[in-house]
């Protein structure tokens, strides 16, 4: 499946706040923030079944 | 007080001694669900024999927590004002981190219902409160304790039984033998049926304490309190409730490497029990030290042979849903077993128990299962993911939502099944019937209490109900030549509107909603709901 962007020109600027908010970080520290952000994140996007999509196309991307 | 474990009388079965008269419904099991069972057909005219190998009640506490249908359903076999009366009443869980509650929810936060959410009350009266209701059929219930079931078999149109006791051997015929006897049900492992699912691999330690003092703080409001990592348990979950006689019960986890034996020692407990009760008296009731799986049968009809409670699907404890989801089986089988024995049904309609069971016992498993994996982590990351919620929990209302310590037993929808005619009302069909406060005039009384056990016609609209054989007739705020009640509180009203006319099935549940009051509409539906169109 393919993602179309939506990000645009803010797409620099969003991966750079999401380095911002691990700077500082330990290994656990950061895989705890990414833990909630992916619990934050699906509760905005609120749709089951796109949530599954968007779950489906992450693991697809896994690298054995 | 410990409860004192009388034994019920045996006596020798007829079959001793001569051939028994083919019996229409045989019981194997003569627990809560097998003894509901004789209940429910026996208030329908049905006879039963009853059998079991054992003679006492259950021997601890075991099922404790009854949900407010399951109540509803007692309330019809006669003995639900009895458990109300003696069972604690409770509606609140709380979930705690550690030391600090995070999340609390209110199980029925509106009034205007004759059954709170949820009652705690030991396994044992429940058991006895049955056998004593079922005393009371002596024509139609045939109990037989001591009388253990070696052997089984269908032969199309019957089953036979092969029965030993105390004074030897006997063998009966049932026109349907209904198999009662629970999680190791021997007639299941008879018939070599598979029972598939998620086995868990942590131990749970279960104690029952009996002390003067409430765990629960100064005013003492039972509640269900629920501890993610508690401080004097560390690592592990923890729960809490209270049942009468000052009984409460503690749940521990202890994680999948453990010497269960070792465990359920009073040397071990009684060490974990102060932990949380410090200083306080107290005495140890029960214990038992358990892994548990959530697995069903595929079918739970199969031919002469029926399925019923834990013998056709069991789950963990954490919802509430194994006793209460076997009491919901039993209202669902009762009406169409008699109906089928009496004539009134064809065979298939008992088709429709297989479906709309294993539909309820299926949504039983997934919501105990996935409190099951939540409360246990199976992996670091599941234990992150665990840790995060809790932690969004305290700030944030969503995060609430994801922490699973049990999603509570809730009455089974059945919308999807063939019985139902579909169509759109505040109570939509397929959903059980919801109770409201009515009074004729004199005396205080309810909507769940009129309707009982059988097909009936209720609307809180003006429209006149038409008069149907076998279909009883109850008018919410209007008066007529059948039974009128004025609605408490307009609590009917808000709950069924004053536009619509709503066709209850025998065991309380929506199965067809109308504009209007024409019969032909509703003789249908009621013929969809006997199983025509299976």
């Amino acid at each position: 499946m393919i993602l179309d962007d939506t990000l645009g020109l803010d797409a620099d600027s969003f991966y750079n706040a999401l380095m911002d908010a691990h700077a500082g970080l330990t290994d656990a520290q950061s895989h705890a923030l990414n833990a909630r952000l992916v619990l934050i994140f699906a509760n905005e996007i609120g749709d089951l079944d796109r949530l599954e999509h968007l779950l489906a196309a992450a693991r697809q991307t896994t690298t054995p | 007080m410990a409860y004192d474990y009388a034994p019920f009388p045996y006596t020798p079965p007829p079959g001793l001694t001569r051939p028994e008269p083919r019996h229409p419904v045989v019981i194997v099991g003569a627990g809560p669900i097998g003894l509901a069972m004789a209940i429910d057909l026996a208030q329908r005219g049905t006879a039963s024999v009853v059998l079991d190998d054992n003679n006492v009640v259950s021997v601890g506490s075991r099922a404790i927590c009854w949900a407010k249908r399951t109540l509803e359903i007692f309330d019809r076999l006669g003995v639900g004002e009895r458990m109300l009366a003696k069972g604690v009443t409770w509606k609140v869980g709380r979930n705690f981190h550690g030391e600090n509650q995070v999340y609390a929810f209110d199980l029925l936060p509106e009034p205007g219902h004759k059954y709170p959410a949820f009652i705690n009350l030991q396994q044992y009266y429940v058991e006895q409160y049955l056998a004593e209701r079922a005393a009371e059929f002596p024509d139609l219930i045939d109990l037989r304790f001591l009388n253990k079931v070696t052997n089984h078999s269908d032969h199309g149109d019957h089953a036979t039984l092969d029965i030993t006791t105390p004074d030897g051997d006997y063998t009966v015929e049932a026109d349907y033998y209904l198999a009662c006897d629970g999680a190791g049900s021997a007639t299941r492992k008879r018939m070599n049926l598979p029972f598939n699912g998620q086995t868990f691999e942590e131990h749970f330690l279960i104690v029952d304490v009996e002390m003067e003092t409430s765990p629960f703080g100064s005013d003492d409001t039972p509640e269900r309190w629920f501890w993610f990592n508690p401080p004097f348990h560390s690592g592990q979950s923890a729960l809490l409730h209270k049942q009468p006689d000052n009984i409460y019960r503690i749940d521990l986890q202890l994680g999948p490497d453990t010497d269960p034996k070792e465990e359920a020692t009073e040397a071990k407990v009684i060490p974990r029990i102060k932990a949380i009760v410090g200083d306080t008296p107290f005495r140890l009731d029960w214990m038992s030290v358990y892994k548990f799986r959530c697995a069903k049968l595929d079918r739970f009809v199969h031919n002469r042979v029926i399925f019923v409670g834990d013998s056709a699907h069991v789950v963990s404890p954490f919802g509430a849903r194994g006793g209460n989801g076997g009491i919901q089986d039993v209202d669902n089988l009762g009406w169409k077993l008699a109906a089928v024995l009496q004539g009134n049904a064809r065979e298939p309609l008992l088709e429709s128990y297989n479906i709309e069971r294993v539909h309820g016992s299926a949504e039983n498993i997934i919501n105990s299962s996935r409190a099951t994996n939540f409360m246990t982590p199976k992996s670091p990351i599941e234990a992150l993911f665990r840790d995060q919620v809790l932690k969004l929990a305290t700030e944030h209302p969503f995060a609430c939502k994801l922490i699973n310590s049990g999603r509570l037993s809730q009455p089974c929808n059945l919308s999807a099944s063939p019985l139902q005619t579909p169509g759109a009302a505040l109570v939509p069909p397929g959903t059980a019937l919801i109770d409201a406060p009515l009074h004729d005039g004199q005396d205080q009384t309810w909507l769940l209490t009129a309707t009982h056990g059988n097909f009936t016609l209720i609307t809180a609209s003006p429209m006149t109900l038409p008069d149907i054989a076998g279909i009883a007739r109850i008018g919410i705020n209007q008066s007529a030549d059948y039974p009128c009640y004025r609605a408490t509180d307009g609590h009917a009203e808000t709950r069924y509107g004053t536009d619509k006319i709503y066709l209850l099935r025998p065991d309380g549940h929506v199965c067809a909603v109308f504009d209007t009051p024409a019969p032909a509409a509703i003789i249908a539906a009621r013929d969809r709901a006997l199983g025509a169109m299976i």
